[in-house]
C-alpha cells in the first residue's frame, strides 16, 4: 500500500517549481473556447426583456407583436402575471425572454413587448440603518467577556467609523449558457460558465423536471466568477425552456449592464467601532455597530473583530434588506469586511497612542491565536520587503508639497480545506495518461496543477499526461470556491497517481526480478531503487498490463497527510496622495503569505498578484452606486464602475511562506486570503500619509478631500 | 431582397419611403445585392440596408463574407457569423478592451466598429498572430510571464499589446504602463502583462 | 441597437444631402465610439447612419504659412498626438491629445467627434434625456447622485459636464470650427460651438441635423505660453474630475491677456473670465496662480454631492496656469 504523502522537497521534480500553465498556449492564442464562444448548429440567441423599476408587480404582458415576427422561435413568461413571480424587487429582473435567429432580431422582439408594471415602494440605499425603516432588521447583541469591565479598564478609548459599498463581481465572461436538447428533447447538454460543472447538473434537472441522470454540464474555460457562479440562473433554465421550445440550441448571456446589476454583488458593511486600550499598547475591549446589505436577503455580519480576538467584546448588527439584486459570494466572503473594518480601527488606535502599528500589531499577536507566530514572521519579513521600519513615519507626512506618502498593514486569513474531489487516472497498456475529473479551472491553473502532481508522482514529464476536466461526465469534483480546489484535487490526483503506480510495480515487479515495494518511479523509468540500472521504460512497463488498461478512482477526503487548512498572511502598502486633489497612487504593495505546500509556484504567485490588483480595485475605485429615487444602478458600465488598469497599480511584491515548517502541512487553498487584506492595507497607508482616516471605500477623490476638509475644521 | 415597403423602421413605424420624402432623396435605381443606388446631389450613393447585407472582410489574411444587418458590429459578425470568437464581446462599450482588433495597422475596439466599415481593410485578430502551429514571441511571452488567468481579456490584451510593439518596438516600463491603458483585466494580470510585453520586446527572450 | 441603413459617401456635399432635417433622421458616423454606445443604449436611434470617413477632405493636418493649424474633422486623437508638426508648433495640443483616453480610443476617435460626443451623465444614458427628468418633470440631479455634474452654470435645466476636452483647449487658443450644410459652409469660434440646452430636445451644440463639422482651425500659437491639466483618477480610461486648459501672452514677465478654460465643470467648456482678469498684469507665481483658481470658481456651486470638483476645478486651473507660464506650450 502506498503511503499518502507528499514527495519530500529533494524528490520533488516538478511539485512546488515555477510551471507555465499548460492551456497557456491556448489563451493566448483565441483557441480557448469559453462557453460565451460556443456556437452550434442552429442556435438562436436569448434575450431578456427586464424590470426597470426596483420593486413593481408585472400586471400584463402582451407578446403577441414579438411572436409574430419573422425570425422569433419561442418567447417564454418569467414573471407571469397575477402569480407570486410577479412580484419583481430589482432592476434587472426578468420578466420575459425571446430567442430569435440573430441578436439583431431577438432585441427589436424585445422592444415589440408591452409590460405594464404596478410601480411599488423601493430602498436601494444602505449608508443608513435610521433611513431604512421596517427594511432595517437588527440582530442581538453578542457579547465576549466583560465589555464594561474592558473599557473601564482602558486608559484611551479611540472611536471611529469604517464602511465599505456593495461592490460587483463583474466577471469578464458574463453569466450565461448555450443550452441545448439532445436525443429528441430527452437530454440536456449545458455548455454553462460555472465555477461548478458537478454541483450544476442537479440545479438544471430541478427545476426542468427531468432527472438530474439527463443533464450533461460541458465547459473548457470560464472567464472569472469570483463566487458568483456556482450554478445555473433563472436566465439560463429560461434558455433551456427556450430551447426547448424552439427545438433549437440558445445561447444565454448577460449584458453587460444586467451582468453588473443582477448577476452578483458583494455585501457592503458599515460600522462604528469603539476600542479600549492601555497606553502600552494593550487591547482591552471592542465594541461595534455594525450594519450593510446583501440585497433582498439582508446579510449577517462580518467577522468581528477580525483575527484579533479582543477578550472583551459588544457588537450589534443590522441587516439591511433592500432592492439591488442579489448578494453573491465575493471572493473570501465576509473577510475583506471584516478586515477593513478591523484593521483600520486598531491602525487607528495604534496613532492615538503615537505606536507604530508594525510595533502594535506585534504587541497583540498572541490574540491572533494558534498561527500568530506566523503572523509575527510574516510581519517582518513584508516589513523588510516595504522597508517598514526606514520609510513609516508618524500619522501625517510632514514633508512639503501637495503629494503626501504613507505606509499601511493588515493581516488575514483562511480555512482553504480541500474539498470533496473523484477522479479516475487511466493508464493505457501503450503508456499513456489520463486524468479525468468533473472540476473547473478558473485560471487558478487547475489543470495546471493537475498535471503536476501526476507527472511528478509517475516520475514522467508534464506533456506525458492528458488531463481532461470540465464535464459532468467525468467523477464528481466540488466547486471551485471558498479556495477548496487546489486542496481537493491535489489530494485525490495524487491518490490516484500513488494508486495506479503501486500498481503499475506490481506488473513490473515479475521483469525486475524484484518486489514491487522495491521500485520506484524516476525519469520515466520503473527501477529497482538499491539497483537503478535494472530498469523498465514507462512504456515497457505499461505493456505489462496486457491488453487492458488500468483505471483507478482518486478520492478526496481519503486516506493520509496531503493537506490542511488555516493559513495567515500580511500585506503593506506604499501609496501617494494628492492632498489638493484626493487621488490616491499606488506606489508598492508587498503581500506575503503562507498557503502549505505548493504545486505551481508560478501559477500560486499569479493568484496573489491577482489579488492584489483585485483588493486595489475595491480599494479606490469600485462602488455599485444605485439611485435613491429611480432604484436604478447608475453605473451599469465599465466607463463608470471603475477598475485598476495596467498603470494604476504600482509595483507588487509577492513573497510565499514556504519550506520547512510550511510544506509539512500540505496543500492549502490560495484564492481567497490575499483578497482580504488590500482594502484595509491601503486605507491604512492613506491615513498614515494625510494624517486623518477616510472612513469608506473606495477611496476617491471626494472622499479623501472630505475628509481633509473634516480635519482642517476640526482643528 | 425586400420590396421598399417592406422595409419599415421597427422602431419608429415611418416606412423608408416617407423617410426619404423627408430628407428629399430621389430614389432612382431599385434594390441590387443588398443596397440600393440613390442620388444625391447630382451623384450616385449606395445606400445599404436596413436588412442584410452582403459584407466582404478580409480576416487574418483570409477574404470572407458575411450577410448581416449594418447596425451589427464587427465584434458580432466575427463571432456570431463566422465562428472566430478569440476577441471577447465584455463591456460592448469601448472601454475595456476584450475586443481588440488590429485594423490597418492600429488597433481598435471592434465593438465599437461596424462590419460594413471593416469592408476594404485589413483585419487582424488573436487568431492570426501565429504563424502555422508556432507561436508569435509575444504569446509565448504571455505564456513565460504568466500573463493571464481567466483568460478572457488575453485575447484583446495580446492584440493590444502587439500593435503597442509594431508601434514602440523598444519600450521604456512607462511607456509599457501608459501604452496598454485601453484593456483591462479582472484577474489582475497586469503584472505578467508588463513582463510579457518587456520580455517580447527584448527579442523573445525569456526572462522567467 | 435599431435598424438603420447606412451610406458611406465621398464628397461633404453628398454627406450632407444624406442626412435629414430631423436629429432621429440620420446621424454622422465617423469614429463611432460615442455614437454606437449611444444607440446600443437606445439613446439615440437615426434611421440611417451617413459614413463620413470616406470623404478624404475631411482629413489631414496642416500647418499654414500663418502658422495656424488646420486639422480636418477626421484626423485621430493619436494622429493628433503624433504629428511631428503639432508636436513642434503645437505642442500642448500634442500633448493634450495624447492623454485622452486609451490607445484604441485615441486610434478611432476623431477630433470632429471629440467636439460633438455627447455627455456622460449617467440619467442621461440611462434614459431619462439630456436634462435628466423623470416622468413628472422632476430634474433627478438635483436631488440625486451628481457627483460627476456641473459646478458652473449648473442652476438648471443642464446638469451635465461637457466630456470635451479638446473642445477646453481649442477655446483657450482661440479656435474656430468649421462647418458644411445645405446652405454651405459656417464658421463659429468653438467657444460659440457649445452652447447650454434649455429645453428638452435642444442640443449641446451649434450643430444641425444636416451639418457636418469639416475641419477646425487654431490660430498661431507664437508668443502664446499654454498649457492643460487635468486631474482624474485613474491613468488611463477614465474620464477627468476637472480640467483646465490655459493660454497666456506674456509681456517680459507680467500676463498680457490670458485665456482660461476648465472642462468637466459645466455643461459647455467653462470660460472663466474671473480667472482670466485674475492673471492679467500679474506675474505667474504659485500665488497668482492660486488666485486664479481661486477667481476659477468663484462663482462655482455645489449640487451636494460634487463640492469637491469645486476643490479639483480649483487646482487644475492652478496647475495649468504654473504648467504654461513654466514654458510648456
Amino acid at each position: 500500500m502506498a503511503e499518502y504523502k507528499w514527495p519530500d522537497a529533494d524528490k520533488r521534480n516538478l511539485i512546488g517549481k515555477r510551471i507555465s500553465r499548460i492551456d497557456g498556449p491556448f489563451k493566448v492564442s483565441g483557441r480557448a473556447k469559453y462557453s460565451f464562444d460556443v456556437n452550434r448548429p442552429g442556435m438562436l440567441f436569448g434575450k431578456i426583456v427586464r424590470s426597470p423599476h426596483a420593486h413593481c408587480k408585472v400586471k400584463s404582458i402582451d407578446t403577441s407583436a414579438a411572436e409574430a415576427m419573422p425570425g422569433v422561435k419561442a418567447v417564454h413568461i418569467v414573471a407571469q402575471p397575477d402569480t407570486p413571480a410577479a412580484e419583481l424587487k430589482w432592476v434587472g429582473a426578468s420578466v420575459v425572454a425571446v430567442a430569435a435567429v440573430d441578436e439583431p432580431t431577438a432585441e427589436d422582439a424585445m422592444r415589440a413587448i408591452k409590460v405594464e408594471y404596478e410601480v411599488l415602494p423601493h430602498l436601494v440605499v444602505d449608508t443608513d440603518p435610521k433611513t431604512a425603516g421596517a427594511n432595517a432588521v437588527p440582530a442581538n447583541e453578542n457579547k465576549a467577556g466583560d465589555p464594561d469591565k474592558g473599557f473601564a479598564d482602558a486608559e484611551v478609548t479611540v472611536e471611529g467609523d469604517y464602511g465599505l459599498p456593495v461592490i460587483t463581481h463583474c466577471c469578464l465572461e458574463p453569466h450565461g449558457s448555450v443550452m441545448e436538447w439532445e436525443d429528441d428533447g430527452k437530454n440536456v447538454l449545458a455548455h454553462l460558465s460555472t465555477q461548478a460543472v458537478s454541483g450544476s447538473v442537479a440545479q438544471i434537472a430541478r427545476p426542468l423536471e427531468i432527472a438530474a441522470t439527463n443533464v450533461r454540464v460541458q465547459q473548457d474555460h470560464i472567464g472569472g466568477g469570483f463566487g458568483s457562479k456556482f450554478g445555473p440562473d433563472e436566465w439560463d433554465i429560461t434558455a433551456a425552456r427556450l430551447s426547448k421550445k424552439a427545438g433549437k440550441p440558445v445561447k444565454m448571456f448577460n449584458e453587460r449592464d444586467n451582468e453588473l446589476m443582477v448577476a452578483g454583488a458583494r455585501p457592503s458593511a458599515y460600522a462604528k467601532v469603539k476600542i479600549g486600550l492601555k497606553k502600552d499598547g494593550t487591547i482591552t475591549a471592542w465594541e461595534s455597530q455594525s450594519w450593510g446589505t446583501g440585497g433582498q436577503g439582508g446579510g449577517g455580519s462580518p467577522p468581528l473583530p477580525y483575527i484579533f480576538n479582543i477578550p472583551n467584546q459588544r457588537k450589534q448588527h443590522t441587516a439591511i434588506m433592500n432592492n439591488i439584486g442579489s448578494a453573491r459570494a465575493w471572493r473570501a466572503p465576509g473577510h475583506p469586511q471584516g478586515c477593513l473594518i478591523t484593521m483600520s480601527a486598531l491602525e487607528d488606535a495604534a496613532a492615538a497612542l503615537n505606536m507604530d502599528p508594525y510595533d502594535f500589531f506585534q504587541k497583540n499577536i498572541e490574540m491572533t491565536g494558534q498561527r500568530a507566530q506566523v503572523y509575527s514572521d510574516e510581519l517582518k519579513m513584508a516589513g523588510d520587503l516595504i522597508g517598514w521600519k526606514k520609510n513609516w513615519h508618524p500619522r501625517g507626512d510632514k514633508s512639503a508639497g501637495s503629494i503626501k506618502r504613507g505606509l499601511g498593514l493588515s493581516i488575514h486569513t483562511w480555512g482553504g480545506q480541500g474539498h470533496p474531489s473523484d477522479c479516475d487516472l487511466t493508464i493505457q497498456p501503450d503508456g499513456s495518461i489520463e486524468l479525468k475529473m468533473g472540476t473547473q479551472d478558473l485560471g487558478t491553473g487547475t489543470r495546471t496543477a493537475l498535471n503536476i502532481i501526476v507527472a511528478d508522482t509517475l516520475g514522467l514529464p508534464m506533456d506525458a499526461v492528458k488531463i481532461s476536466i470540465g464535464d459532468s461526465r467525468y467523477p464528481t469534483s466540488g466547486g471551485s470556491g471558498g479556495s477548496t480546489t487546489i486542496g481537493g484535487i491535489s489530494a485525490s490526483s495524487r491518490r490516484a497517481s500513488l494508486d495506479a503506480l503501486d500498481q503499475i510495480f506490481a506488473k513490473a515487479a515479475p521483469a525486475l526480478d524484484a518486489k514491487p515495494e522495491d521500485l520506484e518511479a524516476v525519469s520515466g523509468t520503473i527501477r529497482v531503487k538499491s539497483n537503478p540500472s535494472k530498469s523498465l521504460t514507462w512504456a515497457q512497463a505499461c505493456s505489462k498490463l496486457g491488453a487492458t488498461p488500468l483505471t483507478v478512482r482518486g478520492k478526496n477526503p481519503g486516506p493520509g497527510n496531503l493537506g490542511s487548512q488555516g493559513v495567515g498572511g500580511v500585506q503593506m502598502a506604499d501609496i501617494s496622495v494628492d492632498i489638493e486633489t484626493g487621488v490616491v497612487r499606488m506606489n508598492k504593495m508587498v503581500s506575503v503569505q503562507d498557503c502549505g505546500l505548493i504545486i505551481d509556484l508560478k501559477t500560486a504567485e499569479s493568484q496573489v498578484y491577482g489579488a492584489l490588483i483585485m483588493g486595489v480595485c475595491y480599494a479606490l475605485y469600485e462602488e455599485k452606486i444605485m439611485d435613491a429615487k429611480t432604484g436604478r444602478m447608475l453605473n451599469p458600465n465599465m466607463e463608470f464602475y471603475k477598475l485598476a488598469g495596467i498603470a494604476d497599480i504600482g509595483e507588487l511584491v509577492v513573497h510565499m511562506m514556504t519550506g520547512k515548517g510550511y510544506d509539512e502541512r500540505g496543500v492549502i487553498g490560495l484564492g481567497e486570503p490575499p483578497v482580504v487584506s488590500p482594502g484595509a492595507a491601503i486605507s491604512n497607508a492613506v491615513a498614515n500619509a494625510i494624517g486623518v482616516r477616510v472612513p469608506y471605500l473606495p477611496l476617491t477623490p471626494d472622499r479623501v478631500l472630505a475628509a481633509l476638509d473634516q480635519q482642517k475644521g476640526g482643528k | 431582397m425586400q420590396d421598399d415597403d417592406k422595409l419599415k423602421d421597427k422602431g419608429s413605424g415611418l416606412s423608408r419611403r416617407s423617410f426619404l420624402k423627408v430628407s428629399g432623396i430621389s430614389l432612382s435605381v431599385p434594390l441590387v445585392m443588398g443596397y440600393r443606388v440613390v442620388k444625391v446631389r447630382g451623384a450616385d450613393v449606395k445606400v445599404f440596408g436596413p436588412g442584410k447585407v452582403p459584407i466582404k472582410l478580409t480576416i487574418n489574411g483570409k477574404a470572407q463574407t458575411v450577410e448581416v444587418e449594418p447596425r451589427v458590429t464587427l465584434l458580432d459578425a466575427l463571432r456570431n457569423d463566422l465562428d472566430v470568437t478569440g476577441a471577447k464581446r465584455v463591456c460592448d462599450r469601448g472601454t475595456c478592451g476584450a475586443c481588440t482588433m488590429i485594423v490597418d495597422g492600429k488597433p481598435v475596439y471592434s465593438c465599437t466598429t461596424l462590419a460594413i466599415e471593416g469592408q476594404g481593410k485589413s483585419i487582424t485578430t488573436v487568431e492570426g498572430l501565429m504563424q502555422g502551429d508556432k507561436l508569435h514571441p509575444l504569446q509565448q511571452a504571455f505564456i513565460d510571464n504568466d500573463a493571464q488567468q481567466c483568460g478572457f481579456c488575453t485575447p484583446g490584451f495580446v492584440v493590444a499589446c502587439k500593435a503597442f510593439l509594431d508601434k514602440n518596438p523598444n519600450p521604456t516600463p512607462e511607456q509599457i504602463q501608459r501604452g496598454l491603458g485601453g484593456n483591462l483585466c479582472r484577474c489582475g494580470t497586469y503584472m505578467g502583462v508588463r513582463a510579457a510585453v518587456a520580455q517580447a520586446a527584448k527579442g523573445g527572450r525569456r526572462n522567467g | 441597437m435599431r435598424a438603420f441603413e447606412y451610406a458611406s459617401p465621398t464628397t461633404k456635399e453628398q454627406a450632407v444631402g444624406l442626412l435629414g432635417n430631423n436629429w432621429t433622421d440620420a446621424d454622422v458616423l465617423a469614429g463611432g465610439t460615442d455614437l454606437l454606445a449611444l444607440m446600443k443604449d437606445d439613446i439615440v436611434a437615426p434611421k440611417r447612419l451617413v459614413n463620413i470617413k470616406d470623404i478624404r477632405e475631411l482629413r489631414g493636418i496642416t500647418l499654414g504659412s500663418d502658422r495656424s493649424l488646420r486639422m480636418g474633422a477626421l484626423v485621430t486623437i493619436q494622429e493628433l498626438a503624433d504629428d511631428p508638426q503639432v508636436q513642434k508648433a503645437f505642442p500642448v495640443v500634442a500633448k493634450t491629445a495624447g492623454e485622452i483616453a486609451g490607445p484604441q480610443i485615441r486610434n478611432m476617435g476623431t477630433v470632429g467627434g471629440n467636439l460633438c460626443q455627447r455627455p456622460r451623465c449617467w440619467y442621461y444614458r440611462a434614459g431619462y434625456g439630456l436634462l435628466a427628468k423623470d416622468k413628472s418633470g422632476e430634474p433627478l440631479v438635483p436631488s440625486g447622485d451628481n457627483r460627476y455634474h456641473a459646478i458652473l452654470g449648473n442652476a438648471g435645466p443642464a446638469y451635465f459636464v461637457s466630456p470635451s476636452t479638446l473642445g477646453t483647449l481649442f477655446i483657450a487658443l482661440g479656435g474656430t470650427v468649421r462647418l458644411f450644410g445645405p446652405k454651405g459652409k459656417r464658421e463659429v469660434p468653438v467657444e460659440k460651438f457649445f452652447v447650454i440646452p434649455q429645453k428638452e430636445g435642444d442640443r449641446e451644440h451649434d450643430l444641425k441635423p444636416n451639418e457636418i463639422v469639416t475641419e477646425i482651425v487654431l490660430p498661431s500659437l507664437a508668443g502664446v505660453n499654454a498649457a492643460t491639466y487635468e486631474v482624474r483618477q485613474k491613468d488611463a480610461m477614465d474620464w477627468p474630475l476637472a480640467l483646465a486648459s490655459v493660454a497666456l501672452s506674456l509681456n517680459g514677465n507680467k500676463v498680457r491677456s490670458a485665456r482660461v478654460v476648465m472642462g468637466y465643470v459645466a455643461p459647455v467648456p467653462w470660460r472663466s473670465k474671473e480667472a482670466e482678469d485674475a492673471l492679467v498684469g500679474k506675474t505667474i507665481t504659485e500665488e497668482t496662480a492660486k488666485a486664479a483658481g481661486d477667481a476659477a470658481v468663484s462663482g462655482a456651486k455645489s449640487l451636494g454631492r460634487n463640492a469637491y470638483k469645486i476643490q479639483l476645478a480649483r487646482v487644475a486651473v492652478k496647475r495649468a496656469v504654473l504648467a504654461a507660464a513654466g514654458g510648456a506650450k
